[in-house]
Protein backbone atom coordinates (compact mmCIF):
# COMPACT_ATOMS: atom_id res chain seq x y z
CA UNK A 1 0.00 0.00 0.00
CA UNK A 2 1.43 3.43 -1.26
CA UNK A 3 0.67 6.27 1.34
CA UNK A 4 0.76 9.93 0.68
CA UNK A 5 1.96 12.61 3.46
CA UNK A 6 2.02 16.40 3.13
CA UNK A 7 4.17 17.85 5.09
CA UNK A 8 2.75 21.00 4.84
CA UNK A 9 -0.45 19.46 5.69
CA UNK A 10 1.00 18.25 8.84
CA UNK A 11 2.81 21.39 10.24
CA UNK A 12 -0.53 23.02 9.75
CA UNK A 13 -2.40 20.29 11.54
CA UNK A 14 0.06 20.10 14.40
CA UNK A 15 1.77 23.59 14.61
CA UNK A 16 -0.14 26.50 13.31
CA UNK A 17 -3.02 26.96 10.68
CA UNK A 18 -0.97 30.05 9.22
CA UNK A 19 2.68 28.54 9.36
CA UNK A 20 3.96 27.77 5.50
CA UNK A 21 7.76 27.44 6.99
CA UNK A 22 9.27 24.28 8.55
CA UNK A 23 11.93 26.11 11.17
CA UNK A 24 12.35 25.79 14.49
CA UNK A 25 13.37 22.37 16.19
CA UNK A 26 9.67 22.49 18.06
CA UNK A 27 7.97 22.83 14.80
CA UNK A 28 10.09 19.71 13.10
CA UNK A 29 9.59 17.71 16.29
CA UNK A 30 5.46 18.16 16.11
CA UNK A 31 5.62 17.49 12.48
CA UNK A 32 7.26 14.37 12.82
CA UNK A 33 4.99 13.48 16.05
CA UNK A 34 2.02 13.65 13.19
CA UNK A 35 3.84 11.62 10.63
CA UNK A 36 4.45 8.87 12.95
CA UNK A 37 0.20 9.33 14.30
CA UNK A 38 -0.31 8.91 10.23
CA UNK A 39 2.57 6.08 10.02
CA UNK A 40 1.16 3.87 12.80
CA UNK A 41 -2.46 3.76 11.36
CA UNK A 42 -1.16 2.31 8.15
CA UNK A 43 0.07 -1.28 9.46
CA UNK A 44 3.57 -2.92 9.62
CA UNK A 45 4.79 -2.74 6.37
CA UNK A 46 3.90 0.01 3.73
CA UNK A 47 5.48 2.63 1.60
CA UNK A 48 5.13 6.15 2.39
CA UNK A 49 5.84 9.28 0.17
CA UNK A 50 6.78 12.64 2.00
CA UNK A 51 5.99 15.43 0.20
CA UNK A 52 7.46 19.18 1.01
CA UNK A 53 6.31 20.32 -2.81
CA UNK A 54 3.95 22.94 -0.53
CA UNK A 55 6.77 23.86 1.92
CA UNK A 56 8.40 27.22 2.14
CA UNK A 57 11.29 27.13 3.89
CA UNK A 58 13.00 24.27 5.63
CA UNK A 59 15.92 24.86 8.08
CA UNK A 60 18.54 22.87 9.53
CA UNK A 61 17.07 22.03 12.49
CA UNK A 62 13.52 21.19 11.19
CA UNK A 63 14.99 18.98 8.53
CA UNK A 64 17.07 17.17 11.51
CA UNK A 65 13.79 17.12 13.56
CA UNK A 66 11.74 15.94 10.67
CA UNK A 67 13.64 13.57 8.18
CA UNK A 68 16.57 12.18 9.82
CA UNK A 69 14.91 11.67 13.25
CA UNK A 70 12.21 10.08 11.40
CA UNK A 71 14.54 7.95 9.24
CA UNK A 72 16.63 7.20 12.24
CA UNK A 73 13.30 5.50 13.60
CA UNK A 74 12.63 3.58 10.19
CA UNK A 75 15.48 3.28 8.85
CA UNK A 76 17.72 1.90 11.33
CA UNK A 77 20.16 -1.09 10.12
CA UNK A 78 19.81 -3.50 13.72
CA UNK A 79 16.27 -2.83 15.08
CA UNK A 80 13.51 -0.52 12.58
CA UNK A 81 11.08 0.46 14.47
CA UNK A 82 8.59 -1.72 11.51
CA UNK A 83 9.26 -2.45 7.80
CA UNK A 84 8.41 1.01 6.30
CA UNK A 85 9.85 2.40 3.21
CA UNK A 86 9.84 6.51 2.46
CA UNK A 87 10.08 8.78 -0.79
CA UNK A 88 10.52 12.13 -0.45
CA UNK A 89 8.82 14.72 -3.35
CA UNK A 90 9.32 18.07 -3.93
CA UNK A 91 12.43 18.82 -2.51
CA UNK A 92 13.69 22.28 -3.64
CA UNK A 93 17.10 23.03 -4.17
CA UNK A 94 17.26 24.73 -1.01
CA UNK A 95 15.26 21.99 0.92
CA UNK A 96 18.64 19.92 -0.11
CA UNK A 97 20.86 21.84 1.51
CA UNK A 98 19.09 21.21 4.68
CA UNK A 99 18.19 17.61 3.99
CA UNK A 100 21.53 16.73 2.75
CA UNK A 101 23.64 18.55 5.37
CA UNK A 102 21.51 16.64 8.27
CA UNK A 103 21.88 13.67 6.29
CA UNK A 104 25.52 13.18 6.07
CA UNK A 105 25.64 14.18 9.98
CA UNK A 106 23.74 10.77 10.89
CA UNK A 107 25.27 8.83 7.97
CA UNK A 108 21.90 8.37 6.56
CA UNK A 109 20.49 8.09 2.92
CA UNK A 110 17.11 8.46 1.35
CA UNK A 111 15.14 8.34 -2.48
CA UNK A 112 13.75 11.73 -3.74
CA UNK A 113 11.10 11.65 -6.88
CA UNK A 114 11.94 14.42 -9.01
CA UNK A 115 9.02 16.16 -10.88
CA UNK A 116 10.10 13.83 -14.15
CA UNK A 117 9.45 10.70 -11.93
CA UNK A 118 13.17 10.05 -11.59
CA UNK A 119 14.36 8.77 -8.33
CA UNK A 120 17.63 9.77 -6.98
CA UNK A 121 19.90 8.48 -4.29
CA UNK A 122 21.05 10.76 -1.99
CA UNK A 123 22.89 11.17 1.60
CA UNK A 124 25.91 8.77 2.29
CA UNK A 125 25.77 5.89 -0.05
CA UNK A 126 28.79 3.22 -1.00
CA UNK A 127 30.21 3.33 -3.82
CA UNK A 128 28.65 -0.78 -4.15
CA UNK A 129 25.80 0.30 -2.80
CA UNK A 130 24.77 3.01 -4.87
CA UNK A 131 25.45 1.20 -8.26
CA UNK A 132 23.16 -2.35 -6.61
CA UNK A 133 20.62 0.37 -6.03
CA UNK A 134 20.84 1.90 -9.51
CA UNK A 135 21.02 -1.71 -11.22
CA UNK A 136 17.95 -2.67 -9.46
CA UNK A 137 16.08 0.81 -10.06
CA UNK A 138 16.98 0.67 -14.19
CA UNK A 139 15.61 -3.01 -14.50
CA UNK A 140 12.13 -2.02 -11.64
CA UNK A 141 12.94 -5.38 -9.37
CA UNK A 142 15.87 -7.60 -9.39
CA UNK A 143 18.21 -10.63 -7.91
CA UNK A 144 21.03 -10.67 -7.11
CA UNK A 145 22.11 -12.55 -9.94
CA UNK A 146 21.13 -9.83 -11.75
CA UNK A 147 23.50 -6.95 -9.64
CA UNK A 148 26.53 -9.67 -9.69
CA UNK A 149 25.99 -9.83 -13.43
CA UNK A 150 25.69 -6.43 -14.17
CA UNK A 151 28.46 -4.98 -11.70
CA UNK A 152 31.25 -7.96 -11.88
CA UNK A 153 31.06 -8.82 -8.67
CA UNK A 154 30.37 -12.21 -6.43
CA UNK A 155 26.89 -13.42 -5.99
CA UNK A 156 27.73 -13.27 -2.43
CA UNK A 157 28.94 -9.77 -2.29
CA UNK A 158 25.77 -9.00 -4.72
CA UNK A 159 23.34 -10.55 -1.71
CA UNK A 160 25.19 -8.45 1.20
CA UNK A 161 24.98 -5.56 -0.58
CA UNK A 162 21.64 -5.95 -1.56
CA UNK A 163 20.84 -6.76 2.04
CA UNK A 164 21.95 -3.71 3.59
CA UNK A 165 20.06 -1.32 1.35
CA UNK A 166 16.73 -3.32 2.24
CA UNK A 167 17.96 -2.64 5.96
CA UNK A 168 18.65 0.68 4.92
CA UNK A 169 15.20 1.15 3.77
CA UNK A 170 16.51 1.95 -0.08
CA UNK A 171 15.03 -1.57 -1.95
CA UNK A 172 12.28 -3.33 -1.02
CA UNK A 173 12.47 -7.09 -0.54
CA UNK A 174 9.64 -9.49 -1.85
CA UNK A 175 9.82 -13.33 -2.00
CA UNK A 176 13.73 -13.81 -3.98
CA UNK A 177 13.47 -10.45 -4.98
CA UNK A 178 14.24 -6.30 -4.69
CA UNK A 179 12.34 -3.45 -5.61
CA UNK A 180 14.24 0.01 -6.03
CA UNK A 181 11.76 2.12 -3.82
CA UNK A 182 11.32 5.04 -5.91
CA UNK A 183 10.42 2.76 -8.87
CA UNK A 184 7.42 1.84 -7.03
CA UNK A 185 6.15 5.50 -7.12
CA UNK A 186 6.03 5.75 -10.37
CA UNK A 187 2.97 5.71 -11.88
CA UNK A 188 4.12 3.43 -15.10
CA UNK A 189 5.52 1.07 -12.45
CA UNK A 190 3.23 0.35 -10.62
CA UNK A 191 4.41 -2.59 -8.37
CA UNK A 192 2.25 -4.20 -5.28
CA UNK A 193 4.56 -3.55 -1.87
CA UNK A 194 2.71 -6.76 -0.65
CA UNK A 195 3.74 -8.98 -4.07
CA UNK B 1 25.87 56.64 41.88
CA UNK B 2 25.33 57.56 37.88
CA UNK B 3 28.04 57.11 34.91
CA UNK B 4 27.78 58.44 31.98
CA UNK B 5 28.53 55.75 29.13
CA UNK B 6 29.48 57.71 25.46
CA UNK B 7 28.62 56.42 22.66
CA UNK B 8 30.57 56.76 20.03
CA UNK B 9 29.49 58.90 16.69
CA UNK B 10 29.04 55.64 14.21
CA UNK B 11 27.97 52.63 16.53
CA UNK B 12 28.75 49.20 15.37
CA UNK B 13 30.08 46.14 16.28
CA UNK B 14 33.64 47.84 16.38
CA UNK B 15 32.75 50.57 17.98
CA UNK B 16 30.52 49.02 20.32
CA UNK B 17 33.55 47.94 21.98
CA UNK B 18 34.13 51.12 23.49
CA UNK B 19 30.96 51.22 25.27
CA UNK B 20 31.57 47.93 26.97
CA UNK B 21 35.02 49.18 27.91
CA UNK B 22 33.25 52.21 29.85
CA UNK B 23 30.47 49.29 31.50
CA UNK B 24 32.39 46.25 32.25
CA UNK B 25 33.70 47.54 35.10
CA UNK B 26 31.11 49.01 36.74
CA UNK B 27 28.79 47.06 39.43
CA UNK B 28 25.39 45.60 37.38
CA UNK B 29 23.43 47.67 39.58
CA UNK B 30 25.21 50.97 38.72
CA UNK B 31 23.11 53.66 37.44
CA UNK B 32 24.17 54.33 33.72
CA UNK B 33 23.39 56.57 31.73
CA UNK B 34 23.83 56.16 27.99
CA UNK B 35 24.26 59.25 25.86
CA UNK B 36 23.74 58.17 22.39
CA UNK B 37 22.90 62.30 21.85
CA UNK B 38 25.76 62.82 19.40
CA UNK B 39 25.17 59.42 17.57
CA UNK B 40 24.92 60.26 13.80
CA UNK B 41 24.94 56.38 12.57
CA UNK B 42 24.22 52.82 14.21
CA UNK B 43 23.74 49.15 12.50
CA UNK B 44 21.52 47.15 13.18
CA UNK B 45 24.44 45.46 15.08
CA UNK B 46 24.71 48.85 17.54
CA UNK B 47 20.57 49.06 18.13
CA UNK B 48 20.53 45.25 19.15
CA UNK B 49 23.45 45.41 21.28
CA UNK B 50 21.68 48.52 22.73
CA UNK B 51 18.72 47.06 23.87
CA UNK B 52 20.75 43.83 25.22
CA UNK B 53 23.22 46.20 26.62
CA UNK B 54 19.90 47.71 29.41
CA UNK B 55 18.58 44.06 29.80
CA UNK B 56 21.82 43.21 30.89
CA UNK B 57 21.53 45.81 34.10
CA UNK B 58 19.69 45.44 37.27
CA UNK B 59 19.35 49.24 37.65
CA UNK B 60 17.14 50.70 34.70
CA UNK B 61 19.39 52.77 32.63
CA UNK B 62 18.70 56.54 30.98
CA UNK B 63 19.33 56.79 27.45
CA UNK B 64 19.92 60.21 26.25
CA UNK B 65 17.86 59.48 22.78
CA UNK B 66 20.03 61.02 19.76
CA UNK B 67 19.98 64.90 18.75
CA UNK B 68 19.96 64.69 15.40
CA UNK B 69 16.61 64.28 14.32
CA UNK B 70 17.11 62.54 11.08
CA UNK B 71 19.15 59.79 13.20
CA UNK B 72 16.34 60.03 15.95
CA UNK B 73 13.79 59.27 12.90
CA UNK B 74 15.44 56.51 11.51
CA UNK B 75 15.82 54.80 14.94
CA UNK B 76 12.36 55.13 15.38
CA UNK B 77 11.90 53.76 11.48
CA UNK B 78 13.72 50.37 13.08
CA UNK B 79 11.43 50.35 15.96
CA UNK B 80 13.86 51.02 17.94
CA UNK B 81 12.88 53.56 20.25
CA UNK B 82 9.47 51.14 20.81
CA UNK B 83 11.80 48.23 22.63
CA UNK B 84 14.30 50.46 24.39
CA UNK B 85 10.70 52.02 25.99
CA UNK B 86 10.63 49.55 27.71
CA UNK B 87 14.22 49.11 28.68
CA UNK B 88 15.81 52.52 29.33
CA UNK B 89 14.16 55.64 30.43
CA UNK B 90 13.87 57.60 27.73
CA UNK B 91 15.00 61.43 27.78
CA UNK B 92 15.21 63.70 24.40
CA UNK B 93 12.67 64.26 21.40
CA UNK B 94 12.25 61.01 20.26
CA UNK B 95 10.94 62.07 16.24
CA UNK B 96 8.01 59.94 15.12
CA UNK B 97 8.72 57.91 11.50
CA UNK B 98 6.78 58.80 9.18
CA UNK B 99 7.37 56.38 6.51
CA UNK B 100 8.96 53.22 5.94
CA UNK B 101 12.21 52.61 5.25
CA UNK B 102 13.36 50.27 2.07
CA UNK B 103 16.61 49.71 3.19
CA UNK B 104 15.35 47.49 6.43
CA UNK B 105 14.45 44.14 6.35
CA UNK B 106 13.38 43.85 9.67
CA UNK B 107 12.99 45.95 11.80
CA UNK B 108 14.37 45.67 15.64
CA UNK B 109 12.32 42.32 16.73
CA UNK B 110 11.92 40.98 20.31
CA UNK B 111 13.31 36.88 20.18
CA UNK B 112 12.37 34.83 23.19
CA UNK B 113 10.08 32.22 21.91
CA UNK B 114 9.74 29.51 18.66
CA UNK B 115 7.17 31.50 17.64
CA UNK B 116 9.32 34.71 17.38
CA UNK B 117 11.53 32.92 14.80
CA UNK B 118 8.29 32.02 12.56
CA UNK B 119 7.24 35.18 12.76
CA UNK B 120 10.39 36.80 11.64
CA UNK B 121 10.75 34.20 8.86
CA UNK B 122 7.14 34.92 7.80
CA UNK B 123 7.92 39.01 7.83
CA UNK B 124 11.56 38.79 6.02
CA UNK B 125 10.41 36.45 3.18
CA UNK B 126 8.76 39.37 1.59
CA UNK B 127 11.40 41.45 1.74
CA UNK B 128 14.42 39.82 1.31
CA UNK B 129 14.03 39.04 -2.41
CA UNK B 130 13.77 42.42 -3.67
CA UNK B 131 16.49 43.60 -1.65
CA UNK B 132 19.20 40.85 -1.89
CA UNK B 133 18.69 40.24 -6.12
CA UNK B 134 17.89 43.43 -7.01
CA UNK B 135 19.54 45.65 -5.16
CA UNK B 136 22.74 43.55 -3.97
CA UNK B 137 22.84 41.88 -7.36
CA UNK B 138 22.95 38.58 -5.68
CA UNK B 139 21.71 35.20 -7.43
CA UNK B 140 17.74 34.55 -6.65
CA UNK B 141 18.84 31.22 -4.94
CA UNK B 142 20.33 33.29 -2.06
CA UNK B 143 16.72 34.14 -0.90
CA UNK B 144 16.29 30.61 0.90
CA UNK B 145 19.29 30.58 2.22
CA UNK B 146 19.54 33.61 3.75
CA UNK B 147 15.93 33.28 5.28
CA UNK B 148 17.25 30.11 6.47
CA UNK B 149 20.63 31.49 8.28
CA UNK B 150 18.18 34.12 9.81
CA UNK B 151 16.59 31.58 11.66
CA UNK B 152 19.13 29.16 12.89
CA UNK B 153 20.34 32.72 14.51
CA UNK B 154 17.61 33.38 16.24
CA UNK B 155 16.83 30.07 17.44
CA UNK B 156 19.83 30.19 19.08
CA UNK B 157 18.16 32.51 21.49
CA UNK B 158 15.25 30.37 22.10
CA UNK B 159 17.19 27.33 22.65
CA UNK B 160 20.55 28.65 24.42
CA UNK B 161 20.33 31.94 25.73
CA UNK B 162 17.74 31.29 28.60
CA UNK B 163 16.42 34.85 28.48
CA UNK B 164 15.19 36.47 25.14
CA UNK B 165 17.03 38.72 22.68
CA UNK B 166 16.43 40.90 19.71
CA UNK B 167 17.27 40.85 15.97
CA UNK B 168 17.26 43.25 12.71
CA UNK B 169 18.28 43.17 9.26
CA UNK B 170 19.51 45.73 6.99
CA UNK B 171 21.03 46.71 3.71
CA UNK B 172 23.49 49.70 3.73
CA UNK B 173 26.40 50.70 1.88
CA UNK B 174 30.05 49.31 3.57
CA UNK B 175 32.49 52.47 3.05
CA UNK B 176 35.31 50.65 5.08
CA UNK B 177 36.76 48.46 2.01
CA UNK B 178 34.28 47.88 -0.53
CA UNK B 179 34.09 51.54 -1.76
CA UNK B 180 30.74 51.93 -1.60
CA UNK B 181 29.80 48.42 -1.88
CA UNK B 182 26.33 47.58 -0.38
CA UNK B 183 25.67 45.06 2.02
CA UNK B 184 23.04 43.35 3.86
CA UNK B 185 23.87 42.49 7.34
CA UNK B 186 21.74 40.63 9.67
CA UNK B 187 22.80 41.22 13.65
CA UNK B 188 20.97 39.39 16.49
CA UNK B 189 21.95 40.00 20.27
CA UNK B 190 20.98 38.72 23.23
CA UNK B 191 22.12 39.02 26.91
CA UNK B 192 21.70 35.47 28.50
CA UNK B 193 24.23 32.55 29.42
CA UNK B 194 26.61 33.06 26.06
CA UNK B 195 28.38 29.81 24.79
CA UNK B 196 31.08 29.06 27.63
CA UNK B 197 27.94 28.66 29.93
CA UNK B 198 25.95 26.90 27.75
CA UNK B 199 28.61 24.42 27.03
CA UNK B 200 29.23 24.09 31.07
CA UNK B 201 26.17 23.15 31.14
CA UNK B 202 26.63 19.77 28.63
CA UNK B 203 26.03 16.72 30.86
CA UNK B 204 29.18 15.27 31.85
CA UNK B 205 31.66 18.13 30.55
CA UNK B 206 34.85 18.19 32.11
CA UNK B 207 36.78 21.62 31.46
CA UNK B 208 39.99 21.57 29.68
CA UNK B 209 43.56 23.05 30.89
CA UNK B 210 42.48 26.30 28.62
CA UNK B 211 38.86 27.00 29.06
CA UNK B 212 37.67 30.18 28.38
CA UNK B 213 35.23 32.38 25.69
CA UNK B 214 37.70 32.48 22.93
CA UNK B 215 37.72 28.35 22.88
CA UNK B 216 34.17 27.91 23.87
CA UNK B 217 33.57 30.11 20.44
CA UNK B 218 36.19 27.83 18.50
CA UNK B 219 34.38 24.53 19.68
CA UNK B 220 31.09 25.51 19.31
CA UNK B 221 31.44 27.35 15.96
CA UNK B 222 34.30 25.60 14.16
CA UNK B 223 33.85 22.52 15.14
CA UNK B 224 29.93 22.01 16.26
CA UNK B 225 29.83 21.56 19.97
CA UNK B 226 26.58 21.65 21.53
CA UNK B 227 25.47 21.03 24.78
CA UNK B 228 23.06 18.75 24.01
CA UNK B 229 24.30 14.97 23.60
CA UNK B 230 21.86 14.80 20.31
CA UNK B 231 24.10 14.15 17.40
CA UNK B 232 21.68 16.12 15.36
CA UNK B 233 22.74 19.39 17.12
CA UNK B 234 25.07 22.19 16.36
CA UNK B 235 24.06 21.73 12.70
CA UNK B 236 22.73 25.28 12.53
CA UNK B 237 25.63 27.10 12.93
CA UNK B 238 27.37 24.91 10.58
CA UNK B 239 25.04 25.70 8.25
CA UNK B 240 25.44 29.49 8.61
CA UNK B 241 28.96 28.78 7.87
CA UNK B 242 28.55 27.05 5.21
CA UNK B 243 26.17 29.85 3.59
CA UNK B 244 28.48 32.91 4.69
CA UNK B 245 31.38 31.19 3.15
CA UNK B 246 29.39 30.39 -0.20
CA UNK B 247 28.26 34.26 -0.29
CA UNK B 248 31.91 35.92 0.44
CA UNK B 249 30.53 36.97 3.27
CA UNK B 250 31.13 37.24 6.62
CA UNK B 251 30.51 36.05 10.23
CA UNK B 252 31.21 37.11 13.86
CA UNK B 253 30.24 36.01 16.69
CA UNK B 254 30.86 37.42 20.35
CA UNK B 255 30.45 35.95 23.81
CA UNK B 256 31.82 37.29 27.16
CA UNK B 257 35.41 37.90 26.23
CA UNK B 258 35.95 36.79 22.75
CA UNK B 259 35.17 37.29 19.48
CA UNK B 260 35.42 34.80 16.83
CA UNK B 261 35.08 35.64 13.49
CA UNK B 262 34.47 33.53 10.03
CA UNK B 263 36.39 35.48 7.22
CA UNK B 264 35.61 36.28 3.80
CA UNK B 265 37.27 34.44 1.04
CA UNK B 266 37.54 37.93 -0.71
CA UNK B 267 40.03 41.46 0.59
CA UNK B 268 36.68 43.53 1.98
CA UNK B 269 37.13 42.91 5.14
CA UNK B 270 40.26 42.62 7.55
CA UNK B 271 39.02 41.53 10.79
CA UNK B 272 41.31 38.81 13.26
CA UNK B 273 40.10 35.47 13.72
CA UNK B 274 39.91 35.68 17.04
CA UNK B 275 39.64 38.43 19.52
CA UNK B 276 40.69 37.45 23.02
CA UNK B 277 40.78 39.60 26.08
CA UNK B 278 37.58 42.10 25.32
CA UNK B 279 36.22 43.68 27.94
CA UNK B 280 32.78 41.40 29.32
CA UNK B 281 29.46 41.80 28.04
CA UNK B 282 27.09 38.22 28.88
CA UNK B 283 24.90 36.28 26.11
CA UNK B 284 26.17 36.38 22.36
CA UNK B 285 25.81 39.13 19.99
CA UNK B 286 25.87 37.45 16.47
CA UNK B 287 26.75 39.11 12.78
CA UNK B 288 26.11 38.49 9.24
CA UNK B 289 27.39 40.34 7.04
CA UNK B 290 26.95 39.41 2.64
CA UNK B 291 27.88 42.27 -0.12
CA UNK B 292 26.64 42.71 -2.64
CA UNK B 293 27.73 41.06 -6.18
CA UNK B 294 29.88 42.69 -8.71
CA UNK B 295 30.40 41.31 -11.45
Amino acid sequence: MINHIDVSSMLRKSVCELYSNLVTRPTGAAVRCEIEHELDRIGDRALTVIDFSHVGLLDFSCADEIVAKLLLQYVSVDAPRREVYFVFRGISDSHMDAIEAVLERHNLALVTQQADGMSRLIGIVGVDERKAWEIISRLGAGACDDVATASGVSADDAERTLDMLWRRRLLIRYDDGYVAVGSVTTPSQATRLDA
Amino acid sequence: MTTIINVPPSLEDKSFELVLDQIAPLPLDEKIIVDTRHTRWASPYGLTALLALAQSRVERPVLYVPEAENVSTYWSRMDFFKHAAELYELQGKVTKAKAVETSVLLEVTSISKSDDVHSVVDRIQQRAQDALVKNLNLDAKITMRFTMALSEICQNIVEHAGRGGWVAVQTYTWRIRLGGRKVVVIAVCDPGIGFRQSLESAPGFQQKDRWDDGLALEETVMRGASRFRDPGRGQGLAGVRRFVGNWDGKLSIRSGTARIAVLPKGDWDEDEPLHENLSYFPGAQVQITIPERVS
